[in-house]
């Protein structure tokens, strides 16, 4: 998939969210250019992963606008999952499956052309292609959150995704990461990733945002990608 | 219409495959029917003036019992690992998804039913070459596997999973169940209040209404 005619990758205006009576998200405004990486950090608790949920649409917001790569959460819930790539928390992955039955069975329902091929290229990304037969109930952790990131990449998305993705990597695999990311945003696609590791990211090119009591504070460095933020609980 | 059909029907290859290398759930159900088959046998020590009267409901209550225990299983496997969430992640219609895992259910349950339905024929002395059984078994296990899948999508997220899917399963699919041991009742030589012509349709009817409404009502929970 190409980037879209789309102007922006993501556009949020006025997002709010609450769980019961807590209030995560509050009148947030987010824009998110092709090509950028944005890297949200916050303490536990402050909405990252809300944030990141509601962008591939696994939470609805209360309010707000969201567009991603041109495609109404609300009214093209389908479109837009077909542009995003997701890594959460959890791997996706059945543990009874191989690596690669694990990505046809995702590059199938994505309706790949053909997904066999399409999975063992996505697991050289990663560097994992060596254990596409491999259940992955056999593989460590960490090989797990590279196939979960091979999951994501699978079906070519604009945006990616990433909720901590480095938790549970090595360093030759947190370089891995970085590597893929930069060659991802080169590519003119856009990444939202958050994490607890600024330092970790510093060397990536992207903005760093701060989410915490519902506000996005951007790096000095890099204002552009967050323009707006809401008001403080 | 393959677009709807094609996500269906990689959904039960994926359930089939998991099972086939686990084998938890058949082998898990099939055990437990084969144990009230027994247990039931030697409780009530039937006649042969008996049978009529007492195997279909033997059959049907263990059948019940063993698919409750199946139904637990279907959605506890997406669980794990956040599959459900992978699957919600998918540009697939919550239909399809829905009518996926119900397939996949429905193939479990009606192997099993296979593999025990000559165990209780020999233990309670019916027979089982009858084409009224095999439709009852067909169409009883399809609404037993729609309302179970839904109601499983609805249990698993709750903190007492186990509990609550036969408490909120049975009141729904009585209906089923009922037509189920009537039509039985007929297949093994009985006689019914209401013929053969009034329960099967019902059956019939049952299941398509079912076959609509579920898959609706679990987008519908499935959205948030």
């Amino acid at each position: 998939m190409s980037p879209a005619k789309a102007d922006r990758a993501v556009r949020v205006q006025g997002l709010e969210k609450s769980f019961g009576d807590w209030p995560v998200l509050w009148d947030l405004d987010l824009t998110l250019d092709w090509g950028q990486l944005l890297v949200l950090a916050g303490p536990n608790g402050s909405g990252k992963t809300t944030l990141l949920r509601i962008l591939s649409t696994q939470v609805k917001p209360d309010f707000g606008a969201v567009s991603i790569a041109g495609f109404d959460l609300k009214r093209q819930p389908n479109q837009v999952r077909r542009c995003v790539g997701v890594v959460g928390h959890n791997t996706f992955l059945h543990s009874d499956l191989t690596c690669l039955e694990n990505l046809v069975f995702y590059g199938r329902l994505f309706r790949l052309q053909n997904p066999g091929k399409t999975a063992l290229e996505v697991l050289a990304q990663v560097g994992l292609e060596h254990r596409a037969g491999h259940r992955v109930r056999t593989l460590s952790n960490g090989m797990q959150r590279r196939v979960s990131l091979a999951r994501a990449l699978l079906h070519d998305p604009l945006l990616l995704l990433l909720d901590e993705p480095e938790v549970g990597l090595d360093g030759p695999s947190v370089a891995m990461l970085g590597e893929l990311i930069t060659r991802w945003t080169g590519l003119g696609r856009s990444i939202v990733m958050t994490t607890h590791n600024l330092e970790l990211v510093k060397s990536w090119p992207g903005s760093q945002g701060h989410l915490d009591n519902g506000k996005v504070r951007i790096g000095e460095d890099r204002p552009s990608a967050v323009e707006e933020t809401g008001p403080g609980l | 219409m393959t677009a709807f059909f094609q996500p269906i029907l990689v959904l039960l290859w994926k359930d089939i495959l998991l099972e086939v290398r686990s084998k938890d759930l058949v082998i898990s159900v099939g055990v437990f029917g084969l144990l009230v088959a027994v247990i039931f046998n030697f409780a009530l020590n039937v006649s042969p003036q008996q049978i009529t009267s007492l195997a279909p409901g033997i059959l049907w209550v263990a059948y019940s019992f063993a698919g409750v225990l199946a139904m637990n299983r279907t959605f506890m496997r997406e669980r794990e690992q956040g599959g459900l969430e992978g699957l919600l992640l998918t540009p697939v219609s919550r239909d399809a998804i829905f009518l996926g895992k119900a397939m996949a259910s429905f193939s479990f349950m009606l192997l099993v039913e296979v593999v025990l339905l000559p165990v209780f024929a020999v233990l309670l002395g019916f027979s089982i070459l009858s084409w009224t059984l095999a439709v009852t078994i067909v169409l009883a296990t399809l609404g037993f596997a729609v309302v179970g899948t839904l109601f499983s999508a609805i249990a698993v997220q709750t903190r007492s999973r186990e509990l609550m899917l036969p408490v909120l399963f049975f009141p729904v699919i009585l209906p089923v169940i009922i037509g189920a041991v009537q039509l039985t009742t007929v297949a093994v030589g009985g006689e019914i209040s209401v013929g053969l012509n009034r329960w099967l349709p019902l059956l019939g009817i049952f299941d398509a209404l079912f076959l609509v409404i579920c898959p609706w009502v679990f987008s519908v929970v499935t959205e948030e």
